[in-house]
Formats: structure tokens, sequence, C-alpha cells
């Protein structure tokens, strides 16, 4: 880890031919990334919260023909080092390896950023500062003379929204202009500006007082409408109904509407299968290989399409609108009181939120917590929750208990059904974290400061255009990648050993897989897709049919589980094994490149796994009790 | 007399930070703004009593009341 590294490998890489090097800084949630986007023409995923960017990347900035790279890095308040992520950047500003010095700030805190802004000209003087989002100081009622700025700090400073694009082409060309001068001599300021910096009273009255000359009050703000949507979200009933309602209406959007889409899907691959085969069988494939690359490898691909595309085309627009929102941070708040009774810490809701999607992106998203026993607690806990490769399984199941039993309600009922599974997946993840911090990991919570970011407006079409691209097609890609050879594979092996391989696999975990209310193939199923999750519906079907053919849709689904002797209980214990097993490998890969450790590498093994076994044995008892 | 502490401001109430005491979250505090003569506003509770969401330095942060407890602060107006 490390920006040293990131500058070199940026170096190596994108940044490969580029001249110069522009470093990007600036304080948490000032619109560092959606400036970086903007300035390179590249699209890194953004996000209304503070320690969305964990880590740097570089790019070249648009139009300068690859000359000069810019390099991201994540927020810092100061180069103090009170954080892993201002180590980074005090590092980065130190090592002098940049060319140039790009700060960021939020216009309408300048009397906060100023002081980082002060901090970092102190070591270098090769800087400019552009000061961002001015349209919402502007909403705020202020205004921002950069000509002022500019003169007491003695570097260009420039406005910009860069959201909007708005700056940017300035902005470009400023930098291109100091990065032609190397050795032109930096403006003549104040001496004293840069005297007993390190006191960070000193440089927070300091920059109090060139923000007063700068900054004009110059209308109403709009903060009253922001504090009544605050204490909404935050309030005693109000935040935990407003969050519930959300959550629960994502969930039943994202299955309601995924039904026909899944459908169709499934019907359009379906003819496609047939027809391929004809194509196969018309230009005298042997059978076996037809049988391999139909049944094996595309059935398999194009389950995993047809189940996963729909449902993440809309969870995923759904989700991001809700974190660009700045809703994320609000559950944080809302959530520290409990977090901090478990021993832990309240911003552990902003990876765990981020495991929804993805719980290697969540582990690594645990680097926002300062403190290191927190933050193993957070990663070793991550899995606890369902990424969206877990999804698919659970949206598949849950027709299976809740059948259209409730006629009309039926998909309220689903909605509410996922939410509640959400919702104990929740629990579980405070009460594994309270007893990690009794036992693994004691230690009483330490503190918590966290920056509630003011709500903005997404932009809506690039919204959906970013989620769809970035991470549904990205998920996709991957899970299909798995997908398709790991059906050939099980179709191979199923085939080639006349199934006794596989069956004796099934043979050795039914025990223990009955024992946990499931079965052999249940346990199998899930052994096997530890490479990823979307594999398991797959694995379970190739399984249950010996590795011949693959039903496409949800209810071919239903019928063949319930062929296979499921009962109530078994899809209950399953449902219940989704949420809780072992974490897949690019996770446990993720967690031990973070903690650097074999042992909590295990840890984050066990913790999921053996939490799953324990809820799996109580539903048991629940359900043979009844 | 006991100094005002930050935890002790009621909502709306504008006060000026005079010390923060020595604690570990003390460098995080400071590196936020948390320094002495910085002007600070309560603005909404946490049902459970804490966090507390402060408006500083244009920006709104969230502190436990522990932490708010080792700021000591003068009320500016009532």
């Amino acid at each position: 880890m490390g920006l040293t590294g990131s500058l070199k490998n940026g170096r190596k890489s994108r940044a490969g031919h580029a001249k110069y090097r522009v470093l990007l800084v600036g304080c948490p949630n000032v619109g560092k990334s959606t400036l970086f986007n903007a300035l390179t023409g590249l699209s890194r995923h953004t996000g209304n919260w503070t320690g969305k960017t964990v880590d740097s990347s570089a790019g070249p900035v648009r139009g300068t023909g690859g000359r000069i790279a810019l390099i991201d890095t994540p927020g810092a308040y100061s180069l103090d080092a009170t954080s892993p992520e201002e180590r980074i950047v005090a590092d980065a500003v130190r090592s002098g390896e940049a060319d140039l010095i790009l700060i960021v700030c939020d216009a309408g805190c300048l009397s906060r950023d100023l002081a980082l802004v002060l901090q970092v000209l102190e070591l270098s003087r090769r800087a400019i500062v552009c000061v961002n989002l001015v349209d919402e100081a502007q909403k705020n009622g202020l205004t921002v003379d950069c000509k002022t700025l500019s003169e007491k700090l003695g570097v260009p400073v420039l406005p910009a929204i860069a959201s909007k694009g708005q700056g940017i082409r300035a902005l470009i060309r400023s930098v291109e202009q100091a990065l032609s001068e190397p050795r032109a001599r930096p403006a003549q300021v104040d001496p004293a500006l840069f005297e007993g910096l390190s006191s960070p009273e000193v440089r927070y009255s300091r920059a109090s007082s060139i923000a007063d000359a700068a900054v004009r009050k110059t209308g109403a703000g709009t903060e009253e409408r922001r504090l009544a949507a605050d204490r909404f979200l935050t309030g005693r009933f109000t935040g935990k109904l407003a969050l519930l309602a959300l959550l629960a209406s994502v969930f039943y959007l994202t299955m309601r509407g995924a039904n026909y889409p899944s459908e169709l899907l499934s019907r359009l691959f379906s003819g496609m299968l047939g027809v391929i085969r004809a194509w196969f069988e018309a230009l005298g494939i042997p059978q076996t290989v037809t049988g391999a690359v139909c049944d094996g490898a595309l059935a398999t691909l194009f389950t995993v399409v047809a189940v996963m595309l729909p449902p993440m085309a809309i969870f995923f627009p759904l989700f991001t609108f809700l974190e660009d929102v700045g809703l994320l941070p609000r559950i944080a708040f809302n959530m520290d009181s409990a977090f901090a009774k478990c021993g832990s810490c309240g911003k552990q809701a902003l990876p765990m939120c981020m495991g929804f999607g993805c719980n290697a992106a969540g582990v690594v998203g645990c680097r926002i917590i300062e403190s290191p026993r927190e933050r193993l607690i957070a990663q070793l806990t991550n899995s606890l929750v369902p990424c969206n490769g877990r999804f698919p399984i659970l949206t598949a199941l849950i027709p299976m208990l809740f059948a259209s039993a409730a006629g009309a309600w039926t998909g309220l009922v689903r909605a509410a059904a996922l939410t509640g599974l959400i919702l104990i997946s929740v629990s579980v993840s405070l009460l594994a974290s309270r007893m990690l911090s009794r036992t693994l990991l004691r230690g009483r919570s330490s503190s918590f400061a966290l920056e509630l970011p003011p709500f903005r407006r997404p932009r809506i079409i690039k919204l959906v255009v970013r989620s769809i691209f970035d991470r549904t097609l990205r998920v996709l890609a991957r899970a299909a990648a798995v997908a398709a050879p790991a059906g050939l594979a099980i179709h191979l092996i199923a085939n080639a050993s006349d199934g006794s391989l596989l069956r004796g696999a099934v043979g050795l975990l039914s025990g223990p897989g009955r024992f946990l209310g499931v079965d052999g193939e249940v346990l199998t199923a899930f052994v096997l897709s530890l490479p990823a999750n979307e594999l398991f519906l797959p694995m379970l079907i190739m399984l249950y049919s010996g590795g011949s053919t693959v039903p496409e849709s949800a209810a071919g689904l239903a019928g063949a589980l319930a062929s296979h002797g499921w009962t109530y209980s078994t899809a209950a214990c399953t449902l219940m094994l989704t949420l809780f097993h072992s974490p897949c490998a690019t996770t446990l890969l993720t967690v031990k490149k973070e903690t650097g450790s074999a042992f909590y590498t295990l840890a984050a093994f066990l913790v999921p796994t053996l939490t799953g076994a324990v809820l799996c044995l109580a539903v048991r008892l629940v359900f043979a009790l009844f | 007399m006991d100094a005002l502490r930050l935890s002790g401001i009621e909502h709306g109430g504008l006060c000026r930070i005079e010390a923060v005491e020595e604690s570990p979250a003390k460098p995080r505090l400071q590196s936020l703004g948390l320094v002495p003569g910085a002007l600070v506003t309560p603005l909404f509770t946490a049902s459970s009593g804490s966090p507390t969401a402060y408006s500083v330095r244009g920006a709104v942060i969230a502190l436990r009341r522990a932490d708010a407890e080792r700021i000591k602060v003068t009320r500016l107006w009532d």
C-alpha cells in the first residue's frame, strides 16, 4: 500500500509516458474524485461520503497528449498523519515526486480547507488551488473571491464546479502554464504566512482569517432545509422508519422489476441454446463436445446472466442514488451508538454498506476506520452482510418460502422477507463485533468523528450509465468469466468419471449437510462456489441434475429443488448458509493483503463460517419444534 | 467552577472552543479543525443521545458524547 508505490506504478502504467506528475490532494468529500474524472475524462467511482477514495490512481490529463499525469489521493484533513490516509498523502507531498500539487477545496468550508492548503504550501510552493463546489456555496449565500485568495497564498487560485465540468479548461491551462515555467519564482507572500504551522491552532486561526478576507456572505442560505432533512433522517422514530422504508422499497423495486426481464432473458437464452446446439449438430461436432459446450459452459453462463443481470441493473442504480445523495454517513451516524456498545465504531456501517455491493471492496473500505482494533473487527465481520453475488440466491430462494400465498401482496411480502434477512445480517454483524471485542480483539470503543456531507442531488443519467457500466457489467463479467469455465469443468468431471467424483464429494458432505439442515448437494455447491458466490446456483442445479441440464428460470429452479426433497426447513437453512458462510476467495485474499496476517485471514474465514453453522442448527431446531 | 463542555450546549447554541483536553482522540479532533478559537454549533443528536452533529467551519461533524465532553467551550450568546 502507499502512494509512493502507486506513484511508481502510475508512472509505469497509464502514466507511463507522462513527462509531468500532478498530485491531487484535498480534504475528504470536497469532490477530488469528481474533479479527477473531469480532468482526465476517466470514470472513477465517486460517492457522497468521506473516505470513498481509499487508494490512489493515476490518469492522463485530458487534451495534453498524455504529457501530464494526474494522481488522485485519498482525502486528508491535514498532513499530521492522524489516519492512514493522511499518512499516505503526507508522504506523497513530502516525497517531492510530484511536479505540481493541485489542492482542492470546498468553497463552503474554506476556513477548514485552507489549513490543509497552508500545510501543503509550506512544503511546496509549486501548487495550484482549486476552489470547487462554488455553486453549492452560492446556494448557501457564500461568494469566494479567488483573486484575494491568490494574493494571500501566492499561488494561482481557480474556481470550479467539477460535477458540471465548469472551470476545468481554465484549470488545465493553468496547470500547463505552471509546468511550462519550472524555474519561475513563486509570488511574494507575507513570510509570516507559514510560521508556526505545526500547531493546529495557529494553522486554523490563519485559515480562518484568510477565509474571512476572501469569502463574502451575499445572501441567505439553505441550511435550514438541510437541517430539517437531517433531523428527519436521524430522528428517534422517523430515522429508523425512513431507513427501513428506503431499504424495503429498494428491494421491492429490485425483485418486482427483475421478474419479467429475467424470464424474458431465460426464454431468449434457451432459444439461443437450441439454435447453437442445432449448429453444432449440423457441423457434425461430436455429441460429447456439444454437451460440454452447450449443457456445461453455455447453460451455466446463461443461467448466471439471466438470474443476475436484471436485479443488478435495478439494484445498483438505486443503491448508487442513495449513496450519491449522502445517505450512507447518516446510516453510520444512526448506528454509531449500537456499534459503540459492541466495542466498535459507527464508521463500520460504511464498509458494511459497501459489502452489500462486494465484500472485497468492503474490506478495503475499512481503511476509513482509524483504530486498528476496530478496523480489524470491521474487516472480519464484513462478509456477514450478503454481497451482490449472494443477492440472487436470496431473491431466487425467497419466493420458495413465500410462494404466491399472499396474493396481490406477494411482492411486498417478499420484499419484507428480504429486508428481514438484511436486518438479521446487520444484527449478526453487530453481535459478532461485540463477541470479537470481548475475546480476540479485546478493547473498548475509541472515538468517532465523521463528517456528514451536504445532501447532493445526483446527476441521474450519469449515475445510471455509471452504475450499469462500472458496477453491473463488471460484476457480471466477473461472474460470467468464472461461470462458463466452471460449468464446463463440472460437466466434464460429472461425465468423465461417470459422476462418481462429484457423487463422492456430495456423499462426503451429506452427513455434515444434513446436520446443518441442508443436504450434501447444497454444501458441495457452497464449497465449489468459493471462487465466487455467483456460482452457487448454477453449481447446485448441476449437482442435482448430475451435470446434464440447467433450468433457466427461477420457476424451473423451484421445481427442481422441490423434486429433490426441499422443505421449508431446507430453504430456510440454505438462506442462513447463504448469508453466513466462508467469504469468497477474493475477499479472503483481500483480508490477507489488508491485514498482512494469516491468522486474521483464518479468523475472517472462521467468523462467518461458524456463525452460519450455529444459525443453521438454530433454524433447524426451530423447524423441528413445529 | 467547572468550565462549560461542548456536550452541554443545546442545539442551535453558538459557542467558541477554549481548550481540548488531552486524549487519544485529540489529534483527530484537531485535524478536523476543532481547535481553540473555532466556532461550533450543535445541530442535532442521534436518538440514543450520541453522537451529536456539530457545525464547525462550514462542515457538519458528528462527535460522540464522550469526545464532546472533553472540549471546553464558552457560550457566545443565548
